[in-house]
C-alpha cells in the first residue's frame, strides 16, 4: 500500500480569474455530468476541470504530485465521487481551498485525497506553479511566497487518510 | 445542556452526547443508492464487503430516478449491474418506474421524523422536510453504510432561521426558498444545520417543506430542518412525543430573522440559484420552454396547482411545457383526478416519473440560447443543458408558459 504522510510537497495549480481565487467551483465544473457513467477511475482523469472556464487543459498539463489551490466552497453541488477520483487518477496530491462543500470534503477524505481548508487564504498569496509544502497535521501551507495557517486535519478524518481510505481504516479498526 | 434537532437525532442514533465539530459514528436507518453512482457503490461493496456484504438487507435498497428508463447504454449497464447485485443479496430495487428516490422513501414511510437516511442523491437532505436526517454522500460512504450500517459524520453547528409573516397571494413555498437563497450569500449557511421556525412554518404543508428542504444543498447548508407540525405528524400517523424537537435550551451558533410577509413571486436568474429577483424584473424575457417537476416541485400538490392553472388555458405557440411527476403514485393520482387531461389539453408534455431535467435529460435538455423557466433547484451553467435556466415556482412556470415570457401567476387572466 501507498505510504501516507502528513507533509506533502508539490507544484501548485492556482485556480484564479481576474486576480482572484475562483470560488464556488462546483462538481459539474470539476467533472461534468456528461461523463458520469464512467466507473473506471483510471479513465476519469481526462475530464478533470473539463467544464471550468480557462482550465479545460488541466487534465493534459497536470503532473503527478501537483496540488490545486482554489477559493471558497470548492466542490459544491452533487455527491459524485468522480469529482474526487478524477484527481486521484491524475496523481493530484491534495486540494487546498478557503472552504469545501460538505459532501466533497468527506468524499475526498474517504478516498484519502487530502484536503486542506484555509479560511484566511489571500487571493494573491501564492504564485501559479510555485513549489509548496503542506503539513496536514498543523494545517500549514508554505512556499517561497510565504506561509499561511489553515485547519489541522484531526480525528476520524486524519485516521481515515492515514489508513488510506474509509474501508482500509475500518479493516484496521 | 440541551440539544438542537440535529444533535438530538444524531444522539439517538449512536452519537452519544455530541457537540458541533465532534466527529461521530452514527447508525443509519435507510441506506440507499440510485442508478447514478449505484454501480460504483456495488463495485465498492463487492471489493470490500466479503461474502455476506450487506449488514441489513431490509434497510438497504436502490432507487432508480436519474435516467429512467435508461436512454444510454452506460446507464442501462449500470442499472442492470445493480439489479443483478440486488437479486443476489435480496435487496429491494425501486426500479425505473418508481420515481424520485427521496420522494419514494418518504411516500413509503421508510424515512420518518427523527430517522436517518443516506444515499447518493445530493438532495437527500430533503429529509429535513420531515424533521429527519438525510445526507447525500459519495459512493464510498454509501458502500460503507451498506456494509456496516453506519457512517462517520462531523456534527454541524446549528443555526436558527425564523421566517416572519405570511407570504402574499400567488407566492409559493418555492418563493420562500428563493427568498432564503437570495438573502444568504451561500457561504453563510455553508456547513450549517438550519432549523426553521415561524408562523408560516407552523401551518405549511409537507410539500411546502419538501420544496424548501430540497434547496438546502444550493443554500450550502448541511440540511434545512423543519420541526414536524400537525400536517407532517398526521402524514406519518405520529404524535409529537414520537418526533424529535430541539430542547428549549439548545445552543445555536446564530439566529436569523427573515421576513416573508406579503412575499411576491421571485425567480433565480442564471447563472446561480442565489441570483434572486422579483419576477416583474424579467417580464420582457421571452421563453422557449418551461419545466415543472424535480424533487423540488414534483409533488402531487405541485401537479394539482399546475393542472388547476392550466385548465382552460393554452401554452403559448412555440413554447414547450414539460411536466414530470415525482413518483408513480403522484402520476396515478394525476390520472385519476383528470390532471393529466388538463395538462394535455393545455399543450403540455407529460413524462413518466423521475428526476426530469436535472439529470442529463430524461425530458430533454436546453440548447444554446434557449431560455427555460424551471421549478427545479439548479440553474448552474450546463446543468440543464446549454441554455439559460430561470428557477421559479409552479405558478410562475405556468404563467410564463402560457404568456410566452417570464410572468407571475397574477398576470394570468382570471387569476
Amino acid at each position: 500500500m501507498e505510504k501516507r504522510t502528513l507533509v506533502l510537497k508539490g507544484r501548485l495549480w492556482v485556480l484564479s480569474r481576474d486576480g482572484e481565487l475562483i470560488s464556488d467551483i462546483d462538481t459539474d465544473m470539476i467533472y461534468h455530468n456528461a461523463h458520469l457513467a464512467v466507473t473506471d477511475v483510471s479513465k476519469m482523469g481526462q475530464y478533470a476541470f473539463g467544464n471550468l472556464k480557462g482550465y479545460e487543459e488541466f487534465a493534459k498539463q497536470a503532473r503527478p504530485g501537483d496540488m490545486v489551490l482554489a477559493g471558497a466552497n470548492f466542490g459544491s453541488g452533487s455527491s459524485r465521487q468522480h469529482a474526487v477520483d478524477c484527481f486521484k487518477a491524475l496523481g493530484v496530491q491534495a486540494v487546498i481551498a478557503r472552504s469545501f462543500g460538505a459532501i466533497y470534503k468527506r468524499n475526498a477524505i474517504n478516498s484519502a485525497l487530502p484536503v486542506l481548508e484555509i479560511p484566511a487564504l489571500a487571493d494573491k498569496a501564492f504564485a501559479h506553479f510555485e513549489q509548496v509544502e503542506i503539513d496536514l497535521g498543523t494545517g500549514t501551507l508554505r512556499g517561497p511566497s510565504g506561509s499561511v495557517q489553515g485547519k489541522p486535519m484531526s480525528g476520524v478524518a486524519r485516521d481515515i487518510y492515514m489508513a488510506g481510505g474509509l474501508f482500509e481504516f475500518a479493516r484496521g479498526e | 445542556m440541551g440539544g438542537t434537532m440535529m444533535e438530538k437525532i444524531l444522539s439517538s442514533h449512536g452519537a452519544g452526547d455530541c457537540r458541533p465539530g465532534d466527529e461521530v459514528w452514527i447508525g443509519i436507518d435507510n441506506r440507499t443508492a440510485r442508478d447514478f453512482a449505484g454501480a460504483s457503490v456495488v463495485a465498492n461493496v463487492e471489493k470490500n464487503g466479503g461474502a455476506k456484504p450487506i449488514a441489513d438487507p431490509s434497510r438497504t435498497f436502490f432507487t432508480f430516478d436519474c435516467n429512467v428508463p435508461a436512454n444510454t447504454i452506460p446507464y442501462a449497464d449500470n442499472q442492470q449491474t445493480i439489479r443483478n447485485f440486488a437479486r443476489k443479496h435480496g435487496l429491494k430495487v425501486f426500479d425505473v418506474d418508481a420515481g424520485i428516490g427521496s420522494h419514494v422513501v418518504i411516500e413509503n414511510r421508510l424515512a420518518r421524523p427523527g430517522s436517518t437516511t443516506v444515499g447518493t442523491d445530493s438532495h437527500l437532505n430533503i429529509m429535513g422536510a420531515i424533521g429527519a436526517f438525510g445526507q447525500g454522500m459519495g459512493d464510498v460512504d454509501i458502500a460503507f453504510s451498506f456494509v456496516s450500517g453506519r457512517v462517520w459524520f462531523e456534527v454541524p453547528p446549528s443555526v436558527k432561521l425564523v421566517l416572519e409573516g405570511i407570504p402574499g397571494a400567488g407566492a409559493e413555498a418555492k418563493d420562500v426558498a428563493l427568498t432564503i437563497l437570495g438573502r444568504f450569500n451561500h457561504h453563510e449557511l455553508l456547513g450549517k444545520s438550519v432549523e426553521v421556525y415561524g408562523e408560516w412554518v407552523e401551518r405549511a404543508t409537507l410539500s411546502d417543506f419538501i420544496t424548501i428542504a430540497s434547496q438546502g444543498t444550493e443554500m450550502g447548508a448541511v440540511t434545512i430542518l423543519f420541526p414536524p407540525n400537525r400536517n407532517v405528524l398526521d402524514y406519518f400517523g405520529m404524535t409529537e412525543a414520537e418526533a424529535v424537537y430541539a430542547d428549549p435550551d439548545a445552543t445555536y451558533e446564530a439566529e436569523y430573522r427573515v421576513s416573508i410577509d406579503g412575499l411576491k413571486p421571485l425567480v433565480a436568474a442564471p447563472p446561480n440559484p442565489n441570483n434572486v429577483h422579483p419576477v416583474s424584473q424579467y417580464s420582457d424575457v421571452r421563453i422557449d420552454g418551461a419545466f415543472i417537476g424535480s424533487c423540488t416541485n414534483g409533488t402531487l400538490d405541485d401537479m394539482r396547482l399546475a393542472a388547476k392553472l392550466l385548465k382552460g388555458r393554452k401554452v403559448a405557440p412555440g413554447v414547450m411545457l414539460k411536466v414530470v411527476p415525482a413518483t408513480r403514485s403522484v402520476w396515478r393520482t394525476m390520472m385519476k383526478e383528470g390532471l393529466i387531461d388538463d395538462i394535455f389539453e393545455a399543450g403540455g408534455i407529460i413524462s413518466n416519473p423521475g428526476c426530469g431535467g436535472c439529470a442529463s435529460g430524461q425530458i430533454g435538455m436546453t440548447g444554446r440560447g434557449e431560455v427555460q423557466v424551471s421549478t427545479s433547484n439548479r440553474n448552474f451553467t450546463g446543468k440543464q443543458g446549454a441554455g439559460d435556466t430561470y428557477l421559479a415556482g409552479v405558478g410562475t412556470a405556468v404563467a410564463s408558459a402560457v404568456l410566452g415570457r417570464i410572468a407571475g401567476v397574477g398576470e394570468l387572466e382570471g387569476v
